[in-house]
């Protein structure tokens, strides 16, 4: 016999599906925002997630290496870059670069591998890091650039997001409101805030492309959005001069992003789909609270990494339904 | 078009004999008759050493209640009754026959003449398939005569006969439809007749027009059968999933069997040899297994009989390809890689499949990324991550929490994993010591 | 000052009442728990291994006890402590401890990758229990050693470990315990926990394979083939052959040697004998003449560092 017979349990086939896939795959479903920032925020997209992507890379690299001491080194399983670009998705375009690797080492190297690294992580890595930095650097971290300069980085002048001044309405000014872009512009991106989620259409482009793909599940974005939707809905009929209609909320801040590439990280979501709509309910729920009676303009990140913290008891409470579970009764 | 509900994937079929028609294999110089060849107690044998039998002797009488009979496949001398690796690898007892000439038994009808007609009873019908020695065929080799007498309390309102044929590669059952259309009717009608039921279901998945088409217009002449066809997924020959997806009933965990939702699955093998049985007086000794592989080179489907060694099956398909890494008793989804060629042939082995090297090792095992694949493919709505984990770390009392037991082992989870981790080696191992533990307690009781 | 001496008072005050409610509640509340117990477990090794059959040391303090109320200490054994512990465990007691001996854990497997050829490759995760469901295994022997190390995971005093180079485990006679964890953790029953053996010598069949002789031979250099001649040389009725494997009662054994030399396939090893003189050289020369190449390595490898420690034992 020329060589060995393997020796193996069924199955003995794989559907060729990898980690690389999966990550690569929402890695395209993001190129249409990046494409979006470009054009929007110009030369100050393009370093700071270049950046961003470049500390993630490095510090997974280096703390597998020389801290985990792990022979094979996992960065280009794509999960880093991901997180890099992520983070950098969720910063303004003015940020300056020190900040952009303080924020990178503490989302790999506190929120991933200090639990593990990939597959252990409790909270998603890339909004611990934004967080990290919102609450440590609030001033940067609020100063939005105003859009379409795009040879400028940290000098760029700054304005008010739609959020902010979404904000100022329910705090009292409610001639704010007036300052706020059309809708529309909202929707197609042109308006200030984080480089990766000022355009809606093309993180739903991303959503459509990771759906056909079969990167992610339906259940997590439409269940925040739907909540998000009725819960600002109602807060709006009940007063539509204090409160802003609910697209708005929709289109603004980093809702889209949230919803559709950050709830969704594989690692600290739910693993059934009744834990997906119930932990989209609760992220929904918790962004509109945040947002119109917190301390801070937009709820998004908060109300994720929540929600991340409570998916082991999700996933403890919700079991799929059982085959034949139905006639047992 | 109708499907089970839960979970599924969707493994590329592969189906690269489904157009070669069956062949009759050459007799084999030696058959090795393992004794074992079916769920529950062996058979004992009933010849000794040096006895003479011819094709279709009895040579092993059943071993108990769930057991069947065990008949010459072969004419000649019986040398030894010896230990032979079997497809689970280890040794078990065998009767070693050298084959002289091809001489079979006087009651057996040869000729191919289609008998439609059957005056039996239920009970002569159910005798006469235990007296053949008839299992499942689709590879589980549940004794046919036992799911045909059902518990007390548990009636039958239907038989669903399988031709669904999920497994990739294999089409011994697909190419037994084109060619044995009305034998597997009549078998049908003789099971219908045997569970006291007036309806029948005859299961294809879409992938096999021609069958359906076939089957449907001969099925015209036969009272209460009806052809389903099924849309193409993934553990649909599972027996709970395919009366899930046609009578659209579940069968509740474990110990619930399908009879107790009045459904009584078999395969379409073994309504050809319920036919070939009572109105042919045939016992079970041959069946058409198919060899198949992407390095093989001519896939085939072959009329073998048991204990053919599988290295003279592979020889006629073209020989064992260069690059051979693994054999495969069965499917790729569920099938046994063997560790030698010279396993026999058994009523069960529904196909050799041949990987070559770079089919045949598993990727590296990565970590898990929580990605819910799993989750999402089990067709038992298991949590498989969570039985892996758990099963990993012993922790037995959780293992059987979280329902191992319905567990069917189909294999989707691990098919479908990006991280590529074995899912099923750890949940097979918790099913194994969980079901050995609940047979503790109850035997305690 | 006034503030602090109300802060002083109405702090002093909860103290008072909640120590004495705690009080109260310790007399009304107390559970009684038999006082010896805990002397017992302090005694005990407190390694919690599970090996005398309870759920750790204080599950097996606490059924010490309720058997010397019933009368007698007889079949309660701390393998990890042996007799020292049990006598200290008799002595807080009051009565006698049962008589035990030493006793350790062995590998009945020779198959290395030289004895015993591989056939084929396992692909899967690297667990004797999961290996040993998927298939016979590498080699022709359904019966041997898978080499995935279950026994290593489940000793808990890192007494025993794979050498790389036969892809056998191999028990440090030092640390082990012969608490039966491997022996339990092996799927394939090649571990016996036994009789340590006078000066810690002993005889031990290194084969479990139920084959045929012939089978055997196929697959492994070393396995037994239950030839008989072993049954047939040994004098004091030590040595069976049963399902077509030698097996060696401890008990009976006198350590004489001669099953060794009758064994054509060598599967009889004695372990912690001194090296061999002159007089086998001249005797017993004309059966096995590859005899010596082979054992000669394997017995002295394991002798040297394990000796020492025998004495020890001994003198204790």
């Amino acid at each position: 016999m020329a060589n060995k017979l393997t020796l193996s349990l069924s199955p003995h086939v794989h559907n060729n599906d990898s980690i690389q896939n999966n990550m690569y795959g929402v890695l395209i479903a993001l190129i249409p925002a990046f494409l979006v920032s470009l054009f929007v925020f110009g030369l100050g997209a393009l370093i700071v997630t270049l950046t961003s992507v470049a500390a993630c890379v490095f510090f997974e690299w280096a703390i597998t290496k020389f801290i985990f001491k792990r022979e094979k080194n996992t960065i280009l399983d794509g999960s880093a870059i991901l997180t890099g670009v992520l983070l950098g998705f969720n910063l303004p375009s003015n940020l300056p670069i020190w900040l952009i690797i303080l924020g990178a080492l503490f989302a790999i190297g506190v929120a991933k591998m200090s639990f593990g690294g990939l597959g252990c992580n409790i909270l998603n890595p890339a909004l611990a890091g934004r967080v990290f930095l919102l609450i440590s650097y609030p001033v940067q971290m609020t100063s939005w650039p105003q859009i379409q300069q795009f040879t400028n980085y940290v000098d760029a002048e700054t304005t008010a997001t739609p959020l902010a001044l979404m904000k100022q309405a329910v705090k009292g000014n409610a001639d704010a409101l007036n300052d706020l872009p059309s809708s529309l512009d909202m929707f197609l991106g042109m308006n200030p805030g984080s480089i990766g989620e000022i355009s809606a259409i093309a993180l739903l482009l991303g959503f459509a492309y990771m759906l056909w793909k079969k990167i992610i599940t339906w259940h997590i974005p439409v269940s925040i959005i739907a909540t998000v939707f009725v819960v600002a809905g109602l807060f709006y009929l009940y007063d539509p001069y204090t409160f802003v209609s609910p697209e708005y909320h929709l289109f603004s801040g980093g809702l889209m992003l949230g919803a559709i590439f950050m709830a969704t990280d594989y690692v600290t979501s739910p693993m059934t789909h009744k834990g997906m709509i119930i932990y989209g309910i609760g992220i929904g729920f918790l962004t509109i609270i945040i947002r119109l009676f917190g301390a801070y303009p937009e709820g998004m990140s908060f109300a994720i990494l929540i929600m991340n913290v409570f998916t082991p008891l999700i996933n403890t409470y919700c079991k799929p339904k059982r085959f034949g579970e139905v006639v047992k009764k | 078009m109708k499907t089970f509900k839960i979970g599924g994937v969707h493994p590329a079929a592969n189906k690269l004999s489904a157009d070669k028609a069956i062949e009759v294999l050459a007799l084999p110089k030696q058959a090795i008759i393992p004794l074992s060849q079916h769920i529950g107690a062996p058979a004992k044998a009933i010849v000794d050493k040096g006895a003479v039998v011819k094709v279709g002797t009895k040579i092993a009488e059943a071993g108990g209640f769930v057991s069947a009979d065990i008949f010459s496949s072969v004419s000649g001398k019986v040398m030894k009754i010896d230990t032979i690796p079997d497809a689970s690898g280890y040794r078990k007892p065998a009767i070693f026959i050298n084959v002289e000439g091809d001489e079979w038994e006087e009651t057996i009808d040869r000729s191919d003449a289609l008998v439609k007609e059957c005056d039996l009873t239920p009970e002569e019908i159910v005798a006469k398939i235990k007296a053949a020695g008839i299992v499942g065929m689709g590879g589980a080799t549940f004794p046919t005569h036992v799911k045909l007498m059902p518990p007390p309390g548990a009636k039958a309102d239907c038989v669903i006969i399988n031709g669904v044929e999920c497994e990739p590669y294999l089409t011994a059952d697909h190419r037994l439809m084109l060619e044995k259309p009305e034998e597997i009717l009549v078998g049908t009608t003789i099971l219908m007749k045997a569970a006291k039921v007036d309806k029948a279901y005859i299961a294809i998945e879409n992938n096999k027009p021609d069958a359906i088409k076939l089957l449907s217009e001969k099925a015209k002449d036969f009272k209460g059968i009806e052809i389903v066809p099924l849309k193409v997924k993934y553990p649909q020959g599972g027996e709970k999933q395919l009366i899930d997806a046609v009578v659209n009933r579940q069968v509740p965990a474990p110990p619930a069997i399908p009879i107790n939702v009045g459904a009584i699955v078999q395969n379409v093998g073994t309504a050809f040899a319920v036919y070939e049985a009572v109105q042919k007086n045939k016992p079970l000794f041959e069946r058409v297994v198919t060899v198949t592989g992407k390095s093989v080179a001519k896939p085939s489907n072959f009329l073998t009989r048991i204990g053919t060694p599988m290295s003279q099956l592979i020889e006629a398909a073209g020989g064992q390809p260069e690059d051979t890494g693994k054999i495969i008793s069965g499917g790729p989804m569920m099938g046994k890689a063997v560790g030698s060629v010279e396993v026999p042939i058994t009523k069960g082995s529904s196909g050799i499949l041949i990987m070559n090297d770079k089919e045949s090792k598993r990727a590296e095992e990565q970590p898990c990324i929580r990605c819910a694949k799993c989750v999402s493919a089990c067709p038992m709505g298991l949590e498989p991550y969570l039985l892996a984990t758990l099963s990993a770390h012993k922790d037995w009392e959780s293992v059987e929490k979280e329902c191992v037991m319905s567990c069917i082992e189909c294999g989707s989870c691990q098919f479908t994993c990006p991280s590529h981790r074995y899912l099923l080696d750890y949940i097979r191992m918790g099913k194994t010591t969980v079901g050995g533990i609940i047979r503790a307690r109850n035997a305690k009781k | 000052m006034n503030v602090i001496l109300i802060a002083v008072i109405s702090l002093g005050a909860i103290g008072l009442i909640a120590a004495i409610v705690l009080y109260l509640a310790s007399k009304k509340f107390a559970v009684y728990e038999d006082p010896r117990i805990n002397q017992v477990a302090a005694v005990l090794p407190q390694a919690n291994c599970g090996g005398c059959g309870y759920p750790g040391c204080n599950g097996f303090a606490g059924a010490c006890v309720k058997a010397a109320d019933a009368g007698s200490l007889e079949g309660k054994l701390c393998p990890v402590g042996g007799a020292a512990v049990m006598e200290k465990v008799a002595g807080i007691l009051g009565m006698q401890a049962a008589e035990t001996e030493p006793r350790i854990a062995v590998v009945r497997c020779n198959g290395s990758c030289e004895n015993r050829p591989r056939i084929a490759e396992y692909d899967g995760v690297r667990s004797c229990a999961i290996a040993n469901a998927t298939s016979g295994g590498e080699t022709g022997c359904t019966y041997g050693c898978l080499g995935c190390g279950d026994c290593v995971a489940a000793c808990k005093f890192g007494a025993i470990h794979m050498n790389p180079e036969t892809g056998l485990p191999e028990v440090d006679e030092e640390k082990c315990t012969a608490c039966g964890a491997c022996a339990k953790a092996c799927p394939r029953m090649i571990i016996e926990i036994r009789l340590k053996g006078k000066k810690g010598r002993r005889m031990i069949v290194k084969c479990v394979n139920k084959d045929k002789g012939a089978v055997v031979n196929k697959a492994c250099a070393v396995g037994c083939i239950a030839c008989g001649k072993c049954e047939k040389v040994c004098a004091f009725g030590a040595i069976t052959i049963a399902n077509n494997v030698s097996y060696i009662d401890a008990e009976k054994c006198k350590l004489c040697r001669k099953c060794e030399e009758a064994c054509p396939k060598h599967t009889i090893h004695a372990i912690n004998f001194p090296p061999r003189k002159p007089k086998p050289e001249v005797a017993p020369e004309a059966a096995p003449a590859t005899a010596k190449p082979v054992e000669a390595p394997a017995t002295p490898k394991v002798e040297t560092p394990a000796k020492e420690e025998v004495k020890v034992n001994e003198s204790k």
